[in-house]
This record gives C-alpha cells, structure tokens and sequence, in this order.
C-alpha cells in the first residue's frame, strides 16, 4: 500500500467512527427505556426525578447532549457508567483483553479446523469422506453458535465434566497479574498452571464461536484447493515425485489461501459480535457480556462507549486483513 | 480418490486435536470450607448505598455479607440487633435515639463507631449525594454523639424509618475509611464489618470472600465463599448439575424438581417477598368498575399456581403477602366467572361483544410470566374481556409507569422486603407516587394520612382498610407471591430468606 492509500484508508475509518457516534448516539436514545425512570426511588417527587435527569445530563435536547458528549469523547472521556459508576473507558479497557484474547483463540481454532477440514475432504475428494465432511460442515453452519454453546455445556460441563463452564479463571487462584491479557501475560511471567487454567475456562466459549467460523473457511479453502489441485504446477509437482501431503501442504496450500484469508478477517468482525451471546451463556466477563448488562440497564454512556469499541475493531480488524492481503497477492499490491 | 495414507492423515489430525488433548480437568469442587455459589445478577458496584445496585433487592445478599446493616433481619422478616442494639422514638416522635453496637471492628482492624453511624446516616440523607432512598434517611438531623448513644431530631416523621434500616441502603459504611480513600478507592478496595470480607473481586465473573475471624455475631462456618455471577438460567442449571458449584438460585422449576431428587443435591423453594400483579391505569374500559371486578374476579389463580408454576406460588388478593404487617386474610376476591360475566353484561359486554383494552408484560424476566398473561387472556376470553398482550422490556415498563402511561392493565412484579404496606400497597397504589398508575381522590384521601400516622397500631389498621377499599374496586390486580427455588449440595445446610436470596453466614456444613 502506498502511503496515499494508508492516508484515505485513515480518513475512511475516521469518517465511518464519525459516523458510528451519530447513529448509537441517536439509537440508545431513541429506543424504548428510561435509564431514570429505572432509577426512581419510591418516594421520588418531580423535583427529584428531573434533578436526577439533570445529574446525568439527559435534560438537555439531544442535539445538545451529542455536542457535550462527542467533545468529551474527542479528549478520551466517554463519560461515567450509570449503572457501574466507573468511567467508561476505563471499565472497557478492564473487559477489552478478555474478549480479544477469547476471539484470537477462537479464530485460531477456526483456522486450524478449516484448514484441517478442507485438508482432508481435498484429499479424499470424490470419496464418502467428502460427503461426510460437507454434511458434516453444513451442520457446523446451520446451528447458531448458542445451541452450539449450550450443547458443549451439556456434554462437555455436565454429562462429561471435563471442562469449565462459566468464568475466565478458577476464582480461587490467585495470579497476581498486573494486566487483563491473562493468557500473554501469564506466559510471559511463566506462570503455566495460571495460564493452562484460563486456557481450559476459554475452550468452550471458543469452540462455540470457531465452529460456524470453521465451517466456512472449511467451504471457501476447499473450493480453491479444488481448483488448484488440477493446475499445471501441481501435476508438475507428482511427476517430480513429491508426496500428496507435500503437494497439499506446500503447493496447493499456499496458493489457496489469499481469498480464505480475506474472507477469515471479514468474519473475524462477525465473530467479536458473536461474543456478546457466547460471553453470556458462559458467563465470560469480556464486553459482550458487558454490553448486554448495559442494554437491560439502559446505561447510556456505556452503551455508546461499546458501540464504539466494537465500531473500531471493525475498523481495525478490516483494514489489517486489506493490508494482509495486498502483501500476499502482488497483483493487488502493485495496483 | 484417497491419496493419504492414515499415517498422513494421523499427522494431519494432530494439528485439528490439538486443542482435544490432555483435558481430564477435576471439577471445581468447593471443598475444605469453601461455599460456591452460582448467582444470578452480577455486582455492579460496592457501594450498597448509592445508584442503581443499591436498590436492586437480589444484590443484597452479597452486601449483607460484606457490610452491616443499621438493623438487622432475620430470614423470617423479623427485625434483630445489627449494628445498632436498640433503637426508638421518644414519646413526642419528635426525637429518635439509637445504641451503637460495642466491640465491633472494621475489616482492616479499625473501631467501628458511633461516629460511623452518624456519617452513615448523614450521607445517605443528602438529596444530591445520590443515595435512591434519600427521601427517607433526610427525615432526621441534628445528630448528638454519647458514647455509644446516639439521638437525632425528627425533622418530619416517618415511621417506616427504623424498617428501613434493615432495607435498601440501610447499610453502615466506615467514615474514616471511605474519606481516606474515596468513592474509587472504596470501589477497588471495599469494607464493612460484616461476616465476609473481600478477597478478590473480578467484575462480571465472581468475587472471592473470606472469613471475618472478628466478627461480631461469630465465625461464619465457611472459611471461604465464592460468588460466581451465572446470569443465564440454564448454565446455573449446568454449574450446579455438574458440580462446578454448591448453591444455586432461581432455576425453572421444572429443572427445580429434577434437580432436587438427584442424588447429592438438594433444593427448597421458600415464599419469598416479591410478587406478582397486574397494574390497572385508570383510562379507557379501566374506568368501568364492572370490567374492573369482572378482570379480577375471572381468573383462576390457584390453576396458574398449579398448572404454570407446579405449585411454587401462592395465591394473593391484596398487594400483602402473608408474611407482612398489614396482611389480613379476611381480603378476598373470589374466582368467580359467572358473577364477572353478570357484571360485564350490567356495563354491556359480553363474549360476543367483549370490552377491549390492552395488557402489558415481560417475558421471561420473571417465571412463566408471560405464561401467566396468556392463560388470564384467556380466562378473561370466556367471560368477555378481549386483551391483547404487548411484550415489552422491564426498563420500558420503568418508564412507561414514571410517566403515568402504561397501557389498560400491565403485569409486573413487586418485592418489599421490610413487609411494611407503605413499600407495598402505598407506593404503588398512592396516586403522586411515581410508581403508581392509579389515581383517584378516594385511594388518595385514604393513604395521605397514613404517611404520618404516628400510632403504629392504628396506621396498620388504616393500611387494612385502605387494601379493603382496593379490593372492593379492584384497583390493582394481585395474582400470586412467588417462591424462590434454591438448589444445594446435599452436604451444605441453607437457610432461605424470605427477604430475597440466601445469604452465606446462613449457610453451613450439613
């Protein structure tokens, strides 16, 4: 990419956070719910409840609250959580690790499990093992993630309790971490048996948003693997003798994996909104679980802070996955 | 064509296994004096005294483990000794008095004192400090300090006040240390002089309490609780089947009776104060005292107990359950459809021509309510009342209701802990309230009064009257009080609350 296109990339991310701002903004405000009426106390007069109004600022036109909010914002100040009574930022900086690190592993699993998948029904193409592994795979695309989720509860926490169902570590070890990013942190301070525990509680929630994830890489990497596998290179590549796992692995591998990356960062995004049910059925204290707290509570400021949040790692995430795959397909990084 | 060996493919699946490996995990058993608990609201913040955790009746059980209230209670509703060992008018109610529990420590070892109580009290009594139960706390001033007495005077009287103090933000918080620390430090690094002290805290996931050893009502028989915050009522379900934790809390009943007849598991579902009702708004067909009575009189509420609820509620007909001061069982409203439909036939409708209106619930926030609005829509069907249900989120109810708009009749739940009729039956049926939807000058006239009443015996008498005067008009609804299913490991004892969820220093080895 040249230095002209990382410019307007930047412009087009700020305009679309621009745009973002505005439209939660309005939203939140917008929907049915009162966080004040939530508030009330039971002998609350009309003085009470519109001082109350006017403490969080919601008295004012909204144009108006936009304007306080949105210059606030512009210094780093996302307000103060109604419900949690913390500043914003600082509650989703607390929670942001959490989720990052679940949906890195998460992704990892879907890569490793669609490669693996479009690996073997490649090689065993034409053959019941594809069919299998196709049915296999639409099944893994027509279940949503939360029946997903719920059926690993059952078997894998109740019927065959091998691993935990609920929380990001086992309450009654102490880490003494100083950071959220329990998994890095706590290999880089060597302690294992920490991070081997937090490494269990994030196997369900991740193998509940990989599965729909693999299923797809799966489906795209084996559809380019197939038409790889009857280019000239790879005929040259069996007369010379190399092995089928070689050829799929070196050759046909590599060539098939610019569009199934693409497409793994599109549904990268996907897959941190899919953690706002994930997070809640195990109970995960990342900030989808935070952000359905926030809706029931009707916490405003938290809300717009999430929104934001998520808004940005779309952003983000999208414009590493154009840079990724410049870098890896000449044509795209020479035009 | 299959061009891999198994070898090859054995290879392959290595890298997809990967994560199946080495997974014999044991469960996390609570063992060695530690109580697990899978809950299910989370804690928003640590201080019980201001905001919106404050009032939400379920997160009290953590703060009654970390804090102490003024007064205390029992599980049963009684009030006992807490922090304060008596407590009193003076013959005027123009003067309160109060004695300060000796000996008590704070959890880093500093003396807890009168001068805390009095803090307390003054802070929750501002009106911008942001405590939601300042209307009542700003009802005395003028604080002296003797020692352990302490006297206050009565700037308007409320006499409620003292029940209070065994209720929402009733709770002594340390002055020195909270004006040392702050509102964020006290937020990182709480304490109380309660039987629990925090241990660690991770927002959203669990917090870890540990033994108060200087507590004064005694070591609690835990060394260790754990509170892990399980919103989701299924995985509750899965956290207490397969072990993961010790005592859990409002399951379905269906899995409640599943789950208590499992080999080492227990259960018990105990009247709990909280319950259900249909809001009336005075408009539309509401206004029609035949299609009032007609609405109450037609439903069947011991069939919605039985059939919905498989018995683990009880029937009400005025806004007091049994356990409350101004329960009197003499209030009834009979099932009687013939008579709803004689009634509704005086005002003109009938099934063929059936009066409108429109009822409002939730669905799922509370058990089977939803449910229970369905089977009243029909039972309403057959004596000619057409409702048709709006579903709508809990915080829509909030402010349809602050701002007197709910629709003809609206289901909600009602919790009141303290059993006083003014946490019932007055703020919800008292026309200025803003919790109320009903307004008329009769109800009005008749709760005013009470606010005051000075005589405890007769202001209870008028709370009576005033249930009475409701009943005979039917200006609310009462349905049912719930009952809160609690499920434990067989080798725990758990005492249930009737104030809300069981607490940890109630708990012990079986």
């Amino acid at each position: 990419m040249s230095a002209s296109q990382i410019l307007s990339r930047l412009i087009s991310a700020i305009v679309t956070l621009l745009g973002v701002m505005v439209v939660v903004f309005v939203l939140v405000r917008v929907v049915p719910g009162d966080p004040i009426a939530m508030m009330i106390a039971p002998g609350a007069s009309e003085a009470d409840v519109a001082a109350l109004r006017a403490y969080y600022g919601l008295d004012l036109p909204i144009y108006q609250q936009f304007i306080v909010w949105f210059s606030q914002a512009l210094q780093g100040n996302f307000g103060t959580s109604i419900s949690l009574k913390q500043n914003v930022l600082t509650i989703i900086l607390e929670r942001l690790p959490a989720t990052l690190e679940l949906a890195a592993l998460a992704l990892a699993m879907a890569v490793i499990w669609g490669t693996f998948i479009a690996l073997v029904s490649t090689a065993w193409r034409g053959t019941y093992v594809e069919k299998l592994i196709d049915n296999f795979n639409g099944v893994m695309l027509a279940v949503p993630d939360f029946i997903w989720g719920l059926t690993f509860v059952l078997l894998l926490g109740v019927v065959l309790p091998l691993l935990p169902i609920s929380g990001r570590s086992d309450p009654t070890i102490d880490a003494g971490l100083s950071t959220q990013f329990y998994l890095i942190e706590g290999l880089l301070r060597g302690k294992f048996a920490f991070v081997w525990d937090v490494f269990k509680h994030m196997l369900l929630p991740a193998m509940t948003m990989s599965f729909p994830l693999a299923a797809v890489i799966g489906r795209v990497l084996k559809n380019t693997m197939m038409d790889v596998m009857v280019q000239d290179y790879i005929i040259l590549a069996r007369i010379k003798g190399l092995s089928n796992l070689r050829i799929l692995l070196q050759e046909a591998l590599r060539n098939a994996a610019v569009p199934a990356l693409a497409l793994t960062g599109v549904q990268f995004t996907f897959l941190i909104g899919g953690t706002v049910i994930t997070e809640r059925i195990f109970s995960y204290p990342g900030i989808g679980n935070l952000a359905i707290d926030a809706v029931i509570n009707r916490d405003l400021p938290l809300i717009q802070g999430l929104v934001l949040t998520f808004g940005a790692i779309f952003i983000v995430v999208n414009m590493l996955v154009d840079a990724m795959t410049a870098w890896l397909n000449p044509r795209l990084r020479h035009a | 064509m299959t061009n891999l060996s198994r070898r090859q493919l054995m290879q392959l699946a290595g890298a997809g296994l990967l994560v199946g490996n080495g997974l014999n995990i044991s469960a996390a058993h609570a063992e060695g004096g530690t109580v697990t608990i899978a809950y299910n609201v989370n804690l928003p913040s640590w201080d019980p005294t201001t905001g919106l955790s404050a009032v939400n009746p379920t997160i009290q059980s953590i703060y009654r483990s970390v804090f102490d209230q003024f007064v205390g209670q029992k599980p049963t509703l009684e009030f006992q000794p807490g922090l304060l060992t008596e407590w009193g008018w003076s013959d005027d109610k123009k003067q309160v008095f109060m004695t300060v529990r000796d000996g008590v420590t704070w959890h880093d070892g500093s003396p807890f004192s009168a001068a805390d109580v009095v803090w307390s009290l003054e802070r929750a009594g501002k009106m911008d400090g942001g405590n939601p139960i300042a209307f009542i706390w700003s009802k005395i001033g003028n604080f002296k300090v003797d020692g352990n007495k302490i006297t206050a005077d009565v700037l308007s009287f409320e006499p409620t006040l003292f029940k209070w103090m065994a209720f929402l933000t009733g709770y002594v918080m340390p002055k020195a240390y909270f004006e040392k620390a702050g509102a964020e430090g006290f937020e990182a690094k709480p304490i109380g002089t309660g039987p629990y002290m925090v241990d660690q805290f991770e927002r959203n996931a669990f917090v870890r309490l540990k033994a108060n050893p200087n507590y004064w009502g005694g070591k609690p028989a835990f060394e260790t609780v754990v509170y892990k915050f399980v919103p989701d009522a299924t995985s509750r379900v899965a956290e207490i089947e397969s072990g993961s934790s010790d005592v859990t809390v409002d399951v379905p009943f269906e899995e409640f009776d599943r789950l208590k007849s499992k080999d080492g598991l227990a259960g018990v579902a105990t009247p709990i104060s909280d319950i259900g009702m249909i809001f009336l708004n005075n408009i539309e067909v509401m206004n029609d005292k035949n299609v009032r009575m007609a609405a109450a009189m037609s439903i069947d509420k011991k069939a919605i107990v039985d059939k919905l609820l498989k018995g683990y509620a009880t029937p009400i007909d005025t806004l007091e359950a049994p356990q409350y001061a101004a329960f009197d069982a003499s209030i009834t409203v009979p099932f009687d459809p013939a008579k709803a439909a004689e009634l509704l036939k005086a005002s003109g409708f009938s099934p063929e021509n059936p009066a409108k209106f429109k009822i409002q619930t939730t669905r799922g926030l509370k058990p089977k309510d939803y449910e229970m609005v369905q089977a009243i829509v029909g039972m309403w069907r057959k004596v000619g009342l057409e409702a048709e249900i709006e579903v709508y989120e809990i915080a829509k109810h909030y402010e349809l209701r602050a701002g007197d708009t709910l629709a003809p009749a609206a289901f909600y739940n009602w919790g009141n802990a303290i059993g006083d009729p003014t946490t019932s039956t007055g703020f919800a049926m008292f026309g200025p309230s803003p919790h109320s939807v009903w307004n008329t000058d009769d109800l009005d006239g008749m709760i005013g009064p009470l606010w005051g009443e000075a005589d405890e015996a007769k202001r209870i008498a008028g709370w009576k009257a005033v249930d009475k005067h409701i009943a005979d008009n039917a200006y609310v609804i009462p349905l049912i009080q719930y009952q809160q299913p609690i499920v434990y490991k067989s080798s725990i004892k758990v005492t249930p609350n009737i104030a809300g969820s069981p607490e940890p220093f109630q708990m012990s080895p079986a």
